[in-house]
Order: C-alpha cells, then sequence, then structure tokens
C-alpha cells in the first residue's frame, strides 16, 4: 500500500511541485499544496520539491514470491504458423531469464504444432510446453486463457511475455484477471531490477507523449504483452537444449461461448499497411479526393501501401483502413512520406518510430517538421510529379 | 451592456463549430466546384436540431432567440457561405409563418420546418420585379375554396429542394404594392413546377431555381395574412432576412480574414514574412476592424428584435455594412495573397465571388441606404 | 436489448499539442487540458443507440473517474443514452485496470440485468486495451474483441472482428462483453434538444460505499501494477530541412533513399 503525503512544515509554497505534475494532479488551495484523487503516485513531485515536503509512504507488505520462477514466452501461432512477435520475445525473454538467472520456456497451444515445436529447439531456451487438442487449433479467448491458467498455477512462472498482437491483446488481460495479477500492455523496454527481481516495464501512454515505467512488485506471474518489431529478434542456430514437454489440456467445447464462423480476406490492398516497408500517406493538403491517385502512383513506384491523416478519413476521401495515428493504425515502416499532413500530435503518435520519415508541405510552421529526418516547404502539387517522374525514369534505366 | 454569452449559448456554439469545421469546412470547396447540393450538411443541420432554434416549443421547436441563431448561423456560414444561405433561406419561411400564421397554419407547417424534414424558401423576386417588390406580376385569382395562381419567380433560393414555400402574389397588378397577396405553397401542389436555374458567379452549390405556376390551385386555407396584405409580409420578413444575410457575408468575410492573415505569417518575401510589412499590416488591422464593427451591428439587430423593440433600420444598417465588407474583405485577401490568391488553390479566391451576392440579394445595397435614410429622417 | 456502456474520460490530446516543454526540466507544462469523451467510447456509444434503435430496449453509460468525468457522461446523454452513472470516490484513485475493471464490474452488478456491454477498444491515454477483457472475466462473462460489425439476432450476437489481415467472424449466445474499433460507426453529434436536456439532468454518483466490494480490490490497494516514473521521450532528432529548386531537392532525396537502401 503506497500512500503520497505532504509534509505541511517543511512545505514553503513554492510550486515547483505543480509544473512537474504530469496530470494536472496537485492544486494549491490557501497557499497549502493539495494532492487530488487523478495521482497516479509517479513521484515526479517528490523529485521537484527542493524542500523534500512531499513523501511516498510505503506499508511493508511481507509477500513470499520465491516459489515463482523461470521467464515464459507465448508461442503465438495462426493457421500452424509461429507469429514473427515470438522471436522478438525469444531475444527478449532469454536476456531477461538470464538476468534472473532462471530458465526461458515457451508455452505453444494448437493442433499438430510438434513439428512447429521442433523447429523452435533450434534457438536459445530451456523448455517448450507443447498443449495440443484439435479443440486449441485457432485462438479462442475461453479455451486459451483456462490452459494458461491452469499451467501456470501448476508451473508458477515469474515472467510471462506475449506478442501485443490483436490475440495476446485479447488473451493477456483474460489471464492476468483470472490470475489476478499485474500485467502491462504494449512494452517497448524490458529489463530486470536485479536487486528486487522485479521485471522493470517500460511503455508508452498518453499516446506517446510520455513514457511510463511500471512494476509489480507483489504479484506473480509478473505479465507483459510486448510491442512487435520492437525489440530485437532470437537468432536461431543453438545446440537443441531444450525439452519438449506435452501437457494435457482440460477442455471441452462447453467451455466456449463463442464461435468461430468464417474469416473474411477483404484484399483490397496489395500491401498490408502495418506491414509494409514504405508508406506514402495523404493528408488535408491533397486538397481534393481525387490527388489520392497521386499518392497511390508514388506508393506502387515504391512498392508501398498508402496511408492517410484522420482528417481525410473523416471527410470521406479514403477508407478508415488507410488511416495512420492515434485512433488509425500504428506503423513502424522503413520510410513514410507524409503529404500535405500536418502533423498535430494525433498523427504523429501512428508513425513517429518510422525509420526514416519525409514531409512535404507548404507550410513552414507544419508540426511534422519537427519529427521528419527530411523535410520539404514545398507545394506537394507541384514536387510529387517532380519525384514520380524521376522515379519512373529510373526504373526504367 | 452585458456582451457575455450565455452557457447554454456557448454549448450550443461549441459543438456547431465542431461540426462546421469538421465537415463543412471540408466540403465547402468541393461542393462548390461541383454545383453540387450539400446534401450531407443539410442532414447534420437537421440532426443537430439546428432548424428548430427559433421556432416555438409548441411547435416542435427549441424556442430560442434569434441572436443564438445569429450565432449558430455566423459560424455556419464562415465554414460554407452556401450552407449557411440554406440555413439561412429556412428563416424567411418560419418568420412570417410565426409573424403572420393562424395557429392551425403554425400547427400544420411549422413542425415539419422545426424538424428539418421539410425546408422553407420564400419566393417573390420576378423577372420583372427585384428591387421593384410591388411590381410583382404573378396573379392570384380568388375562386370558391381557392385561389389560382399564374406567373413565374426566379433566383429563389431553396428552390426545388424546399418543401414549403412563402410566395408572394398580386391580386390586383393596378394596386402596385397595395395588391400584393401572401400565401403558403406546397412542393407538389398541382401546376406548381420548377424551371431554369441559372450558372452563377458563385456559389454554385446554392440552389436557385425559377418557379413557374400555371394554374396552380391553392386551397383558401393556406392565404397567410390577409388579401391585400402581402407588402406587409414581404417587408416584414425581409427585415429580419437582412439580419440573416449580413451574417452570412459576415462569416465569408472572417473566413477570407483567416487565410489572409495565416498566408501572411507564412509568405516570406525580402526576406521577412510579409505580415512585418506595415502596409501589410494595416490592411489587416482594416479588415479585423471593420468586421467586428459589422458582428455588433449584426448582433444588435437580432437582440432589439428578441426584446419586440424596433428593429428594421439596425438590421438594415447592417446587412449594408456586413455585405460591403465582406466585398472589401474579400478583394483584400485576394491581394494579400498574391498570385497564389487569383489561383483556384487557394479558396479566397471563392470567397470574393461569394461576397458579392451579399450586396445584391435580400435588398440591395441601394435599397438598404434607402431604408436607412427613410428611417433616420423620420426620427 | 439492455446495454451498458463504460466509457472514460482522457485528456484530449490535440490540447495537449498546445502545451509547452520546460528545456530545464524536461516536464510538461500543462494546466488543467479538457477533457473528452475517449474516441473509441464513443463509437461503443454509437453502437449501443443505434442497437436500441433497431431493437428497442434501454441504455446506459458508467463511467469511473474524477468528478469531471460528469462532464464526459453529459455528453453520452446529450447523444441519447438513457441514464448514466459516475463512479467517483477517493479509494478508486490509483487504480490500474485490474481494479478498474473490477470496480466497473461490481458497479454493473448494481446497475441490474443487461444483454450487452460495450465498450471502446482502448483508451488513448492508458492504450492498454485490458480493461474491457478484465470486465468480462470478473462477470464471468464471453468477450470478443476489434469488433467492426455487430449483429444481434434474438439471444446470439454476430461480430466481425479486426484481426492484424484478415476479419473473423464469430458468434456467442448473450450475455457478452464486446470491445468495439473506429471502423465500426461514425459517432453522432449531439443534438441541441440533447445537449439541453442533459445539461439539467442528475447525473448520480456512487462512492465505494454504494458498491457490493471488497475494499481491499480497489484503489492502489487493488492494483498490481505500479507506475514507478513518468518521463517524457526524448524528442526525436530533428532533421533536415532539403531546399533548393525542386528538380535537386528531387535528385537530393532519391540519392538519400539509395544510401539508406530504401529504395
Amino acid at each position: 500500500m503506497r500512500k503520497i503525503k505532504i509534509i505541511v512544515e517543511k512545505c514553503n509554497g513554492c510550486e515547483e511541485c505543480l509544473s512537474s505534475c504530469l496530470f494536472s494532479a496537485i492544486k494549491i488551495e490557501n497557499k497549502r499544496v493539495r494532492i487530488l484523487d487523478n495521482c497516479n503516485l509517479c513521484g515526479a513531485c517528490i523529485d521537484a520539491c527542493p524542500f523534500q515536503a512531499i513523501v511516498l509512504e510505503q506499508e511493508e507488505i511481507r509477500v513470499d514470491l520465491s516459489s515463482y520462477r523461470g521467464v515464459w514466452i507465448f508461442v503465438e501461432q495462426r493457421k500452424g504458423e509461429i507469429m514473427p512477435v515470438t522471436y522478438e520475445l525469444l531475444g527478449m525473454g532469454r536476456t531477461l531469464a538470464n538476468d534472473l538467472g532462471e530458465e526461458l520456456s515457451g508455452v505453444l497451444l494448437g493442433s499438430h504444432m510438434r513439428g512447429k515445436a521442433e523447429e523452435l529447439l533450434n534457438y536459445d531456451l530451456e523448455k517448450i510446453y507443447l498443449i495440443e487438442d484439435p479443440l486449441l487449433e485457432s485462438y479462442r479467448t475461453h479455451l486459451y486463457t483456462q490452459v494458461i491458467v491452469d499451467l501456470v498455477n501448476h508451473k508458477k512462472p515469474e515472467i510471462i511475455l506475449m506478442g501485443a498482437t490483436s490475440l495476446g491483446r485479447d488473451l493477456a488481460p483474460r489471464v492476468a484477471t483470472r490470475l489476478q495479477t499485474g500485467l502491462t500492455a504494449d512494452c517497448t523496454g524490458l529489463e530486470i531490477d536485479k536487486k528486487e527481481r522485479n521485471l522493470i516495464q517500460t511503455r508508452p501512454a498518453l499516446g506517446g507523449n510520455i513514457m511510463a515505467r511500471i512494476i509489480s512488485p507483489y504479484h506473480r506471474p509478473q505479465m507483459a504483452t510486448v510491442r512487435p518489431k520492437v525489440m530485437k529478434r532470437a537468432r536461431p542456430g543453438h545446440s537443441k537444449k531444450a525439452e519438449i514437454i506435452e501437457i494435457e489440456p482440460k477442455v471441452s467445447q462447453d467451455n466456449e461461448a463463442v464461435k468461430i464462423i468464417s474469416l473474411i480476406r477483404e484484399e483490397k490492398e496489395a500491401v498490408d499497411l502495418q506491414g509494409a516497408e514504405i508508406i506514402v500517406s495523404g493528408g488535408r493538403g491533397l486538397g481534393k479526393p481525387e490527388n489520392f491517385s497521386l499518392m497511390r502512383k508514388l506508393a506502387d513506384l515504391l512498392g508501398g501501401a498508402v496511408g492517410a491523416s484522420r482528417a481525410v478519413v473523416d471527410a470521406g476521401w479514403i477508407q478508415p483502413y488507410h488511416q495512420v495515428g492515434q485512433t488509425g493504425k500504428t506503423v513502424q515502416p522503413k520510410l513514410y512520406i507524409a503529404c500535405g499532413i500536418s502533423g498535430a500530435i494525433q498523427h504523429q503518435v501512428g508513425m513517429r518510430t518510422s525509420e526514416v520519415i519525409v514531409a512535404i508541405n507548404k507550410d513552414p510552421e507544419a508540426p511534422i517538421f519537427n519529427i521528419a529526418t527530411y523535410g520539404i516547404v514545398e507545394d506537394l502539387h507541384k514536387f510529387l510529379p517532380v519525384l514520380i517522374e524521376k522515379l519512373e525514369e529510373r526504373g526504367k534505366s | 451592456m452585458d456582451f457575455s454569452l450565455s452557457d447554454d449559448q456557448k454549448m450550443i456554439l461549441e459543438l456547431v463549430e465542431e461540426v462546421s469545421q469538421a465537415e463543412f469546412a471540408l466540403r465547402a470547396d468541393e461542393i462548390s466546384k461541383k454545383g453540387e447540393f450539400p446534401g450531407e450538411n443539410i442532414k447534420k443541420l437537421v440532426e443537430l436540431d439546428l432548424f428548430g432554434v427559433t421556432i416555438p416549443k409548441e411547435y416542435d421547436g427549441l424556442g430560442m432567440d434569434y441572436l443564438t441563431w445569429t450565432l449558430v448561423s455566423e459560424k455556419i456560414s464562415k465554414a460554407c457561405a452556401t450552407t449557411g444561405l440554406i440555413f439561412g433561406a429556412n428563416l424567411l419561411c418560419t418568420y412570417p409563418l410565426l409573424v403572420f400564421g393562424t395557429e392551425d397554419q403554425k400547427r400544420k407547417f411549422l413542425p415539419p420546418l422545426a424538424r428539418g424534414e421539410a425546408l422553407g424558401a420564400f419566393a417573390l423576386t420576378e423577372p420583372e420585379a427585384g428591387s421593384d417588390a410591388g411590381n410583382v406580376q404573378t396573379i392570384a385569382k380568388k375562386g370558391e375554396d381557392h385561389y389560382t395562381l399564374n406567373g413565374s419567380k426566379i433566383f429563389i433560393t431553396n428552390g426545388e429542394v424546399a418543401h414549403t414555400y412563402i410566395v408572394i402574389t398580386t391580386m390586383d397588378r393596378s394596386l402596385g404594392p397595395r395588391g400584393l397577396t401572401a400565401f403558403i405553397l406546397e412542393k407538389g401542389t398541382s401546376g406548381f413546377s420548377f424551371g431554369q436555374h441559372f450558372e452563377k458567379m458563385g456559389l454554385s452549390a446554392l440552389p436557385n431555381v425559377e418557379l413557374i405556376f400555371h394554374d396552380c390551385r391553392v386551397p383558401k386555407e393556406n392565404l397567410l395574412s390577409k388579401e391585400k396584405r402581402g407588402f406587409r409580409v414581404a417587408m416584414q420578413t425581409f427585415a429580419a432576412g437582412r439580419i440573416g444575410v449580413g451574417i452570412g457575408a459576415l462569416g465569408v468575410a472572417e473566413a477570407a480574414f483567416e487565410e489572409a492573415k495565416k498566408y501572411s505569417k507564412q509568405r516570406v518575401q525580402f526576406g521577412r514574412s510579409i505580415s512585418s510589412f506595415q502596409a501589410i499590416q494595416h490592411t489587416l488591422a482594416d479588415m479585423a476592424t471593420e468586421i467586428e464593427a459589422a458582428k455588433y451591428l449584426l448582433y444588435r439587430a437580432a437582440w432589439l428584435l428578441d426584446q419586440g423593440k424596433p428593429f428594421e433600420k439596425i438590421a438594415s444598417m447592417g446587412k449594408l455594412y456586413a455585405s460591403e465588407v465582406a466585398m472589401k474583405v474579400t478583394t483584400k485577401a485576394v491581394q494579400i495573397l498574391g498570385g497564389y490568391g487569383y489561383t483556384k488553390d487557394y479558396p479566397v479566391e471563392r470567397y470574393m465571388r461569394e461576397a458579392k451576392l451579399f450586396e445584391i440579394i435580400e435588398g440591395t445595397s441601394e435599397i438598404q441606404r434607402g431604408v436607412i435614410a427613410n428611417k433616420i429622417l423620420k426620427e | 436489448m439492455n446495454i451498458i456502456v463504460c466509457i472514460k474520460q482522457v485528456p484530449d490530446t490535440e490540447q495537449l499539442q498546445k502545451v509547452k516543454v520546460d528545456p530545464q526540466t524536461n516536464t510538461l507544462v500543462r494546466e488543467g487540458v479538457p477533457g473528452i469523451i475517449n474516441p473509441f467510447d464513443e463509437n461503443a456509444i454509437e453502437e449501443a443507440l443505434r442497437l436500441k434503435e433497431k431493437k428497442g430496449g434501454k441504455v446506459n453509460v458508467l463511467s469511473m473517474g474524477p468528478s469531471q468525468a460528469a462532464e464526459s457522461l453529459r455528453k453520452a446523454l446529450a447523444m441519447g443514452v438513457d441514464e448514466a452513472v459516475l463512479l467517483s470516490d477517493r479509494l478508486f484513485a490509483g487504480s490500474d485496470t485490474l481494479a478498474t475493471s473490477y470496480t466497473l464490474a461490481m458497479a454493473i452488478k448494481r446497475i441490474g440485468p443487461f444483454d450487452l456491454i460495450l465498450l471502446g477498444k482502448q483508451a488513448i491515454d492508458g492504450d492498454t486495451a485490458q480493461v474491457g477483457p478484465g470486465l468480462a472475466e470478473w462477470l464471468n462473462l464471453p468477450q470478443i474483441t476489434y469488433a467492426r460489425k455487430i449483429e444481434v439476432n434474438e439471444d446470439k450476437i454476430r461480430v466481425e472482428r479486426v484481426l492484424e489481415d484478415v476479419f473473423e467472424v464469430v458468434e456467442s449466445p448473450l450475455p457478452v462483453v464486446v470491445t468495439v474499433t473506429k471502423d465500426i460507426n461514425e459517432p453522432r453529434y449531439p443534438s441541441l434538444r440533447g445537449l439541453i436536456r442533459a445539461k439539467k439532468e442528475k447525473i448520480p454518483t456512487w462512492t465505494a460505499e454504494d458498491l457490493p466490494l471488497d475494499k481491499r480490490r480497489i484503489g492502489l490497494e487493488g492494483s498490481p501494477t505500479q507506475v514507478v516514473k513518468v518521463f517524457i521521450p526524448k524528442p526525436p532528432r530533428k532533421g533536415d530541412i532539403l531546399s533548393g529548386e525542386i528538380s535537386q531537392v528531387v535528385d537530393k532525396l532519391i540519392l538519400e533513399m539509395e544510401k539508406r537502401s530504401i529504395i
């Protein structure tokens, strides 16, 4: 139990704490500092106070967590194929397991996955828990949750990592709630606090405006979903030291109310936006919907996908599928070309971790130029045709 | 004098601003270029209950004041003059119904107008009757339980899309203004059809068509006010309408001013942004001052109308001034944007073309000056 | 159909943009940024209203937050929901997603029987997407996440889910918890009538005392995760502005892309 307190005698009324609070959770009333209900206990004000008038009180809690050992990663499979994020988890998991001096295990659910489990033996881990049943062939919330919770209660891992994919973000909170343990979503950084044996989870919040460091000191297992394409992938080529342990699942159809009826593939885009290496994105500066053809042309030339800002999607110039940003998709291509996009924070949040950002906008004050690797202050209607022409020529030669 | 907005007004205007900027402003260019009636925008106005602002609650309206209506109209017009005018023209139908209608007429016609299910229009202008309103030629002949209309109207805003029309006819051409008679006419009435529609200098998406009456039978219950009292209906409707048209002009002026201001800060010549040159600064200062003055004339006219006080003079002044300010401001805006301002890449040339109409409709500037002179000389 | 929508008031990041960063302390200088309804929750409210328009019934909206969250509930009322309840108490402060979903679940137990619970897929401040599934777990209900289309027939619900590269169509009996994506609909603006009506309505506030809950599971005490530090990420390095004659700039750009092996 942690509580934040103001030591009134030490408080000088200097108001340094006010400006340090990112959540506007501090108010000065009658020259006294008051901490509001939305205080997050992040401790920024404690650091900021020159008189040490703010303290965090911690109740001593004794919880025996020593029986929880080992780092697990969830091996995500879809249609019998292992998803790329798994290898990123393997890389990260290995580091964490080493820091803890513990084993790294993979947990794989499915049907007829033995072959894939054996492929994983090429990676640096100690165990692979293989749980097979026809009912587990495709991901279903209740069934997967039950299997994993049973296994966790049995084997007591210290840490469980999953990919922050649509599957992971559906499964992890269900598991964490059933286990009544802490879960941190969409982590971009993970490390071990060796003193306390806590997993320090770093993740973006407030749309990426701030980063938060989070721990679950009194609960196990510590769960985290990891943002895909951020961590380094593990490399295969290790001596096969891992063992595959088959577990009998206790599942029945009655457990799962939700049935999968069908899958719809809408192949409107040749290139999936989130998987694209190059994205050409258009905003209000395009002027009118017809000008998206310019985006399409450039994207096709570069072998990329077409993205869009929220404004033009809302105006009906292009389908919502293409929207990049806080309420759209988050993308991390090698190259992001923003055309006529002012680059408001909500858009930036969806694309600013792209490797290279090229911005074309006739407004030199456009915020996009603050994050662009290459900024071009030009009218896109003049610039793009020249770029397209030269790329076409280059393609021919 | 308390110039502050009430909480309700602030709440409403925040919503109208949000919708206007998120939707109407984005589509304005496109609908103008295509000459397409802004159906989506009108739908939004209906969903927001905006057509019911000045209609009393007992007729399904919101029972609010004309000042609030004016403030709402300003925001709409700033985002899209066409939508603002369609919205404003509706008032020319609801206002005379409220002032001159019988209880039965109000109960029949106002609720659909308040709910936006029907759109309104006002039809006086004819090929031979513009400023000379008394020269209306459309004749209404009295029958047993009906009147028969023959004639035509031109340049009627909302013509063809509107459902409910206030039509000014004459029962005796020799009487001039004293023969005028007003009727409520519904679309679909036999003998009532639509004719040509003109390609305009601007506001191409604004519906302005010819109305044709050929032995059109109007039930006698649809007589508005009394026979040969139509001139009064027209004049009073125009007085209120002037506020609407004035605020429409103000909206265009404000939009043009924002563009000019923004551009002047961005545009660099001679090594500095042009907003640092005195010539531009003085021009912007003049534009801002004129806009501010026009605003308060119009707000005051609406306030007077709400108070039940005589408002016609101030309304006329407001319309005259705002429309001339709009013309000046939009012209200066094009000037500030220079060569680019003259192209269709920027909206200011459109604003300038749009502004011109406001000096003409709802009583030309010449007529307004006459009205004002008339009033002030009597005082 | 009785539908319950859980919403959250979040800071309007559009306003956040106008905020300055103090270069000395590297902190955001922010003063009372206005709150808005979490955009995805607006989609949830809209979907609930549409379902009610089709099937009849009632829509309740619920939010856990400080007293300002009532503004968001009021906006939901203005959009057309039938009833709104604010869960607010000092004891709820510091809740992580486990404690939040628990508190919401207990409040829903007090609200009464329902057919469907809708939420936005995630809140744009926390971005965790954990409350929906957590809520479903506490209430022992099936969950369907990332819905872009919902159809209700009798007592069954059919949902199209947005996955990475495919849309999955699933079916479930009611009641169920569904989280929605932006694709599902275009939220309506409140009408003036709605705004005026909502302004006058009293929104009840339920505190911890009003709910059948275990105080150890709420607020800080009920939150296994703790934030130990919050910081502003290093701003990405500002790049270069390429200037000059267009043809030259294009050449330079293509050269840079080639150097980086992008093309």
